[in-house]
């Protein structure tokens, strides 16, 4: 997408105030996992009994836990496995998806009852009940945790795709490249998707918030990371246990997903605002 | 131009039905008229008569649920019986349309540029460079000032007249052999209309296409072409040169539409009123067996009622389907 589509899409872009908390929130997310690759307060594996459940201080910024490591450091660590289910689930779901989706709109007919009545099928199952139970069926485990976050967001992003799609291939310049001689593929890979393509961004960015959540949640079953990989949803599982003797322990892991999520989710909102051509051309 | 004896463009006994959720509508039918290389043409008649539709279905643009009879013979080949990779060749290439809605018949996500080089790197294997050349002159010879500049430029940057004439670039990218306009000015306003219709015109002459002007102002009409078909109720009802059309009227229908054409600074009676065609345009769903004018026509006979009457000729080249012509 073009910038010089959208007049003073910077200009406007520093003005709106959720684009701008949530791309700081999300830089933040991004830097806190780049900073883990190259440097983190302690080494996050290593354990030390003599230093459990610290509370927050000169040493251990946030405490350290049960096993006496820093939770900072857990966390900076942890911001990896977010991102890594987000980006790949996420991958898995726009690239399958929008193809299906710009393909049931392209083609019409059986092709599209059949891609669409498949979507309904998947919806019927409950995300996190799938992800249960292909974890449960492969194994527990990252990789498993991905493939079920991204096998579920297939179907919605197909049907996200397909209705804009089907509201690009109603206008009067498909026609136009119709009279110019253009085949269903060429006008889907030239003119649709690049009309659909703010609309698929904005849903990533926010299906990214929700892959967080269900890394999070499925790491708390004990379904998703796998110890001694250290990840939000596991630290909150295993605060739970010390509620009483060190109540803190649960609130970082859940203020870095809260965080996370509501990054991502300010900027969706903030770029489908930014990116919808009428309020572009109303500025 | 070479001279051959095939034309252009031979359309026979076409009739376009359309499914719609109150059954098929027959939306034009019984539709012929010939085109030689070179020849302008108008088609008048007002909303809903099938003009549009036809002018889809010589493009082989007819949206997915409209079924085609008859014949439409394009340099000879029949294109109905044409598959969709033929006919994607045809398109853009050797037969072009330019649109009503200048507005939005753009993509607005790709430059200017761009969209008029595509048909030139779809149809003639040109390099990206080569067509961007093109593109430029192209866009000079459409009257867009500081076309070099504007290569760049995206649609919402441009006037709507402007627009129309990039359209109009586009669809002469690969030279074609027939333009249809399928009302290129209405959307314009009346000072820009004229500009459009003289550089169609202009280019009309200049490259000796064929052209296909359907409007439903007469006054365009009048002035741009050489022959015209008035419609009504999806079949051509009086057809001639433009001169003998205008000037000797024979069908009532076509009179009934000058008469009706409102004409400012006219001398005009106090009180009285802009004479109108009494009744309203037939629903194509239900449109009756004989003559189609039949129910608003002043001088309908039962006999009109009866059936579709065939086209009388009434001078060089001019006929209409009226079975009372001949009275007086």
């Amino acid at each position: 997408m073009s910038t010089a589509l959208l007049p003073g899409f910077w200009h406007r872009a520093l003005r709106q105030r959720s684009f701008v908390i949530g791309a700081l929130l999300t830089a933040l997310l991004l830097a806190a996992a780049a900073l883990s690759l190259v440097w983190t307060p302690w080494p996050p594996y290593d354990m030390a009994m003599d230093a459990t459940l610290q509370p927050p201080g000169a040493a251990h910024w946030l405490g350290t836990d049960a096993y006496g490591r820093d939770i900072t450091s857990l966390l900076l660590v942890g911001a990896r496995s977010s991102i890594l289910v987000g980006v790949i689930a996420v991958g898995i779901g726009l690239s399958l998806g929008a193809a299906l989706g710009l393909l049931s709109a392209a083609r019409g007919g059986w092709v599209e009852e059949a891609i669409m009545r498949l979507a309904d099928f998947t919806f019927a199952f409950p995300a996190l009940l799938l992800a249960i139970m292909l974890t449960a069926v492969f194994g527990p485990g990252i990789v498993n945790a991905i493939i079920a976050i991204g096998i579920f967001y297939i179907p919605t992003f197909a049907r996200v795709t397909r209705a804009s799609a089907r509201a690009v291939w109603a206008r009067d310049y498909i026609l136009a490249a119709h009279a110019c001689g253009k085949g269903p593929w060429r006008i889907t890979l030239e003119h649709v998707l690049p009309n659909i393509a703010s609309v698929l961004i904005v849903q990533a960015t926010i299906q990214f918030a929700l892959a967080i959540l269900a890394e999070a949640a499925l790491s708390y079953l004990g379904l998703g990371t796998q110890p001694p990989q250290p990840s939000w949803g596991r630290m909150l599982a295993e605060a739970q246990t010390l509620m009483f003797q060190a109540p803190l322990l649960a609130l970082w892991p859940g203020v870095a997903i809260a965080l996370a999520v509501l990054g991502l989710n300010l900027l969706g909102d903030g770029l489908r605002d930014l990116l919808d051509p009428r309020l572009a051309r109303q500025r | 131009m070479m001279a051959s004896a095939t034309p252009l463009l031979e359309v026979q006994n076409l009739a376009i039905t359309l499914q719609t959720q109150r059954g098929a509508v027959r939306a034009v039918h019984d539709l012929g008229f010939t085109l030689a290389r070179g020849e302008t043409v108008g088609l008048i008649g007002e909303s809903g008569c099938g003009k549009s539709l036809t002018a889809l279905a010589l493009m082989g643009l007819l949206p997915d649920g409209a079924s085609v009879r008859g014949s439409i013979r394009f340099d000879g080949q029949e294109l109905l019986a044409m598959p969709d990779k033929a006919l994607c060749q045809l398109r853009g290439n050797r037969m072009a349309m330019v649109f009503q809605e200048p507005m939005s018949a753009l993509n607005p996500v790709h430059s200017i540029g761009r969209q008029v080089a595509e048909p030139l790197r779809l149809h003639q294997g040109l390099s990206a460079r080569q067509a961007r050349t093109q593109a430029m002159e192209l866009l000079e010879r459409v009257g867009i000032a500081r076309a070099a500049e504007r290569l760049d430029a995206y649609p919402h940057q441009f006037s709507g007249g402007q627009r129309q004439r990039i359209t109009i670039a586009m669809a002469l990218a690969c030279g074609p052999d027939l333009l249809i306009a399928d009302e290129p000015t209405t959307a314009l306003d009346v000072t820009v209309q004229r500009q459009i219709l003289e550089l169609l015109a202009g280019l009309v002459a200049e490259r000796g296409m064929a052209l296909i002007l359907i409007s439903h102002d007469l006054g365009v009409i009048a002035q741009s072409v050489a022959r015209t078909l008035v419609m009504y109720g999806g079949t051509v009802v009086e057809s001639g040169p433009t001169r003998a059309v205008f000037g000797a009227m024979a069908h009532p229908y076509t009179q009934g539409l000058f008469a009706a054409r409102p004409r400012l600074g006219a001398a005009r009676v106090a009180g009285e009123r802009l004479p109108t065609i009494a009744g309203s345009v037939p629903d194509l769903a239900d449109l009756p067996a004989g003559c189609p004018f039949a129910g608003r026509c002043p001088r309908t006979l039962d006999a009109c009622h009866a059936a579709l009457p065939p086209a009388v000729a009434l001078g060089a080249g001019h006929e209409a389907r009226c079975i009372r012509l001949g009275e007086p």
